[in-house]
C-alpha cells in the first residue's frame, strides 16, 4: 500500500460515502459545545422537529461569556446571562456525555477541558463551533472548527459534507534554546508562511523540536495552525501523548485501553508519505517572538525592531503596515524592547495550561509587576487547572508580585465580558488574536509565550527573557 | 435556505486585505440567540464613530463619513468586492450572517479564509473567487463608475463586467447544487442515514472505547 500521512489515514477512517466530485461525509467522534455558537444551531434542529444523532458524542461548557470574578453575583451582564442559561436549557432538554456550566468546579475553555478530561482521543474527528478547535490535532486527531450551521448539521446527523483538505508538513528539526517555547515556534511559523500560508491544507508538525515538546506544548502549535490559515494542525501519536491520555476521566479503560494504545500507535505518516506542501524550520534559529502588528504574521524576534513600511515595494502591502503601525501606535523602526505595555494578560486557550503558568511563575517568582503596568492577570484555562496551580502555590507568587487571579474562562482573548482593553491601551498578552479591536475597541494586543507575558509584566517593556532567566 | 441564481447587483469595494471575522461582526454582538438582526451591525468598528453595544439604537449613532459602505453611492450594494484573505479569524457564522442581513448576496475576492468561505455557502452568501489580477481590475472601475454594477450567473458560473465581458469562476459542484436549487442540506444528508448507521457499527467494532 502506498505511504499515507497522519491526515490520510485520520480523514479515510471516517469517511462514511463520498460523492463523485470528491465531496465525502465525514463521520464526527467527538462535537464539543459552547453557548455563543450554538444557541441558533439547538434553535434550527428544534425548528426542525429534528433530534440529535448521538448526543453522547458532546461534551458542552460556557466559557466565552462567563466573567472571571465574582463569580457569587452571578452573570450580570443580562444578555450573556441569556446566552449561557440558553446552553443550560438545550444542554437539560437534549442531553450530553458531560456538561460543565458556569460555577462547575471542572469549568474552564472547550479546549482546555476537552484534553483534560480525555474528551479528546488520539484517533477522532473533533468538532466544535470555535476556530480554535485545531488545538486537539495535537492529540493526532483530526480536529477543526465548524460554524452554527454545521453545528447543526453535526447535532442532526453526526456528520459533516467536506472535502478532502491539502497536506502541508511543518518541519521544526534541532532543538530550541532555553526560553524559547511552542508559543514561539508557531508565532515563527506564522512568520515564515504568513496567516493565509496554509489556506486549504491541513498541517502536520513535525521533526524533533515537536517530538520533544509536552502536549501542551502540542497543543498551543496545533491551537495557532487557525492563525496560519489551515484547516487543522496536527502532531503525531507517540509516548508523550498515551502517557498525558492515560488516567483521565473518559480514556479508555482496561481492554479497551490496551487495543486503544496498539491502534493510536499507527496514529503517524508512514515513511516516504508525501505532502502537498513542506516548509522547514530550524529550531535553533528561532528567538522569543513578539508580534507588532494587528496580524498574528507581523511578527518577529524580540531582539529586532518594528519594520518600516518604506521599504515594502508592494503598495497593497505597504498600505497594510502602515495601516497597522498606526493603529498600533508605533513607529517604525522601533526597537521591540522599547515598545512598553500597560496591560499583561496571562490566559487563553493558547496558554493557560499548567506549564503555562508554571513558566510564567518562573520568571516572576520574587519580583514585581512594573509600577507603569495598569493590569497584569492570570486566567487559568479550566477550574482544575486553577486548583493544580493553587496546590503549587504558584497563585501566591502571582498575587504577591501583583497579579490578579482569576476564575477560568477566555476572557481578555476575546473580551466579550468585562475583561478588556480600553482605546489605545497596550497588552502583552498569551492569546492568539492580535486583530484590531480583539481585546476591546481601540486595543493593542502584542502576541508573546507565558515567559515573555512575565518578562514585560515586570519590566513595564518587552524584554528578552532569555537575559533575565 | 434562498436559492442563488443570477445576480445584477451594485458593487460596493471593501480595498483592505485580511479583513477578519471579529471585524465583519464585533464580538459584543456575539451574545445575540438569533441568526437575524446583526446587519446594523456589520463592520460596525469601522462604521460608526463611537463605541457599539448590543441594544443600542444604531439609527441615532455617529457614522463614519469615510468608511466605504457609509458611502450614499454605495446604499443598496449587494456584492462585496474584497481583497485576499477575506473572513479570516474566528468561525462565527455571525459573519455571513450580518453581510446578509445588510443586503449582500455575493462577495468577490482572490481569496477567503476556510471557515468563512463554508460558512457563507449555507447562508445563500456566494463567495465568488476571482484572480488577483481582475479583482484589482474591479477595483479601478467600481472606484472610477458611480453606480457599478457586476452580474454574477451561478448556474454558468461567470461573472460578468458591465460591457459584456465574462469571467469564469469554479466552485464546488456539491455547493453549487445546494445553493441554486435552496437545499436543506441536512435533510439531504439525512437520506443517507442508513450509509451513516453502517459506518458507525463498523467504526464501534473498530473503535468500541469511542461509543462507551
Ligand atoms: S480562549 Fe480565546 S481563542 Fe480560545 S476559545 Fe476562548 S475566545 Fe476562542
Amino acid at each position: 500500500m502506498q505511504p499515507q500521512t497522519l491526515y490520510d489515514k485520520l480523514w479515510s477512517s471516517h469517511v462514511v460515502s463520498e460523492d463523485a466530485d470528491g465531496t465525502a461525509l465525514l463521520y464526527i467522534d467527538r462535537h464539543l459545545v459552547h453557548e455563543v455558537t450554538s444557541p441558533q444551531a439547538f434553535e434550527g434542529l428544534k425548528l426542525a422537529g429534528r433530534r440529535p444523532w448521538r448526543i453522547d458524542s458532546v461534551v458542552a461548557t460556557a466559557d466565552h461569556n462567563t466573567p472571571t470574578r465574582d463569580w457569587d453575583q452571578g452573570i450580570r451582564d443580562p444578555i450573556s446571562r441569556t446566552q449561557v442559561e440558553t446552553l443550560d436549557a438545550n444542554i437539560r432538554e437534549y442531553g450530553a456525555k458531560a456538561y460543565f456550566p458556569f460555577l462547575d468546579a471542572r469549568q474552564g475553555i472547550v479546549h482546555v477541558i476537552g484534553p483534560e478530561q480525555g474528551a479528546t482521543l488520539p484517533g477522532m474527528t473533533v468538532v466544535c463551533g470555535d476556530s480554535h478547535t485545531s488545538t486537539h490535532g495535537a492529540f493526532a486527531a483530526l480536529a477543526f472548527g465548524i460554524g452554527t450551521s454545521e453545528v447543526e448539521h453535526v447535532l442532526a446527523t453526526q456528520t459533516l459534507n467536506m472535502k478532502k483538505a491539502k497536506s502541508m508538513l511543518v518541519r521544526v528539526d534541532g532543538s530550541l534554546r532555553a526560553g524559547v517555547t511552542a508559543k514561539d515556534v508557531v508565532l515563527a511559523v506564522i512568520g515564515r508562511i504568513g496567516t493565509a500560508g496554509g489556506t486549504g491544507c491541513a498541517i502536520e508538525f513535525a521533526g524533533s523540536v515537536i517530538r520533544g515538546l509536552s502536549m501542551e506544548g502540542r497543543m498551543t502549535l496545533c491551537n495557532m495552525a487557525i492563525e496560519a490559515g489551515a484547516r487543522a494542525g496536527m502532531v503525531a501519536a507517540d509516548d508523550t501523548t498515551i502517557e498525558y491520555v492515560r488516567g483521565r476521566n473518559f480514556a479508555p479503560k482496561g481492554d479497551h485501553w490496551d487495543r486503544a494504545v496498539a491502534y493510536w500507535r499507527t496514529l503517524k505518516s508512514d515513511e516516504g508519505a508525501t505532502f502537498d506542501k513542506t516548509v522547514v524550520l530550524n529550531g535553533g534559529d528561532i528567538a522569543p517572538q513578539v508580534t507588532w502588528g494587528t496580524s498574528p504574521e507581523m511578527v518577529g524576534s524580540v531582539e529586532g525592531n518594528v519594520p518600516d513600511p518604506a521599504r515594502i515595494e508592494d503598495p497593497v502591502k505597504r498600505a497594510s503596515l502602515e495601516r497597522a503601525l498606526h493603529y498600533m501606535g508605533l513607529q517604525p523602526n522601533t526597537p521591540i524592547t522599547e515598545i512598553r505595555i500597560d496591560k499583561v494578560f496571562i490566559g487563553s486557550c493558547t496558554n493557560s495550561r499548567i506549564e503555562d503558568l508554571r513558566a510564567a511563575a518562573t520568571v516572576v517568582k520574587g519580583r514585581q509587576v512594573a509600577a507603569g503596568v495598569k493590569l497584569a492577570m492570570v486566567v487559568p484555562g479550566s477550574g482544575l487547572v486553577k486548583r493544580q496551580a493553587e496546590s503549587e502555590g504558584l497563585d501566591r507568587v502571582f498575587r504577591d508580585a501583583g497579579f490578579e487571579w482569576r476564575e477560568p474562562g477566555c476572557s481578555m482573548c476575546l473580551a466579550m465580558n468585562d475583561d478588556r482593553l480600553e482605546p489605545g491601551e497596550r497588552c502583552a498578552s498569551t492569546s492568539n488574536r492580535n486583530f484590531e479591536g480583539r481585546q476591546g475597541a481601540g486595543g493593542r494586543t502584542h502576541l508573546v509565550s507565558p515567559a515573555m507575558a512575565a518578562a514585560a509584566a515586570i519590566a513595564g517593556r518587552f524584554v528578552d527573557v532569555r537575559k533575565i532567566l | 435556505m434562498e436559492k442563488f441564481t443570477v445576480l445584477d447587483g451594485l458593487v460596493a469595494p471593501l480595498d483592505r486585505p485580511n479583513v477578519d471575522t471579529d471585524a465583519i461582526i464585533p464580538k459584543q454582538f456575539l451574545k445575540s440567540i438569533k441568526r437575524s438582526g446583526f446587519g446594523p451591525n456589520l463592520f460596525d468598528e469601522w462604521r460608526y464613530l463611537d463605541h457599539g453595544e448590543p441594544g443600542m439604537d444604531n439609527s441615532k449613532r455617529p457614522l463614519n463619513p469615510n468608511f466605504v459602505l457609509n458611502q450614499p453611492k454605495y446604499r443598496g450594494a449587494q456584492i462585496l468586492l474584497a481583497r485576499e484573505n477575506f473572513g479570516c479569524g474566528s468561525s462565527r457564522e455571525h459573519a455571513p450572517w450580518a453581510l446578509t442581513d445588510f443586503g449582500f448576496r455575493a462577495i468577490v475576492a482572490p481569496s477567503y479564509a476556510d471557515i468563512f468561505f463554508n460558512n457563507s455557502f449555507k447562508n445563500g452568501l456566494l463567495p465568488v473567487i476571482m484572480p488577483a489580477a481582475v479583482v484589482d481590475r474591479l477595483f479601478l472601475e467600481a472606484e472610477a463608475t458611480p453606480g457599478f454594477r457586476l452580474t454574477i450567473d451561478l448556474p454558468r458560473q461567470v461573472v460578468v463586467i458591465p460591457g459584456g465581458q465574462e469571467f469564469r469562476f469554479e466552485v464546488d459542484a456539491f455547493r453549487k447544487h445546494n445553493m441554486v436549487e435552496g437545499l436543506d442540506e441536512i435533510g439531504l444528508t439525512l437520506k443517507q442515514s442508513d450509509a451513516i448507521r453502517a459506518f458507525e457499527d463498523r467504526h464501534r467494532a473498530a473503535q468500541p472505547w469511542l461509543f462507551v
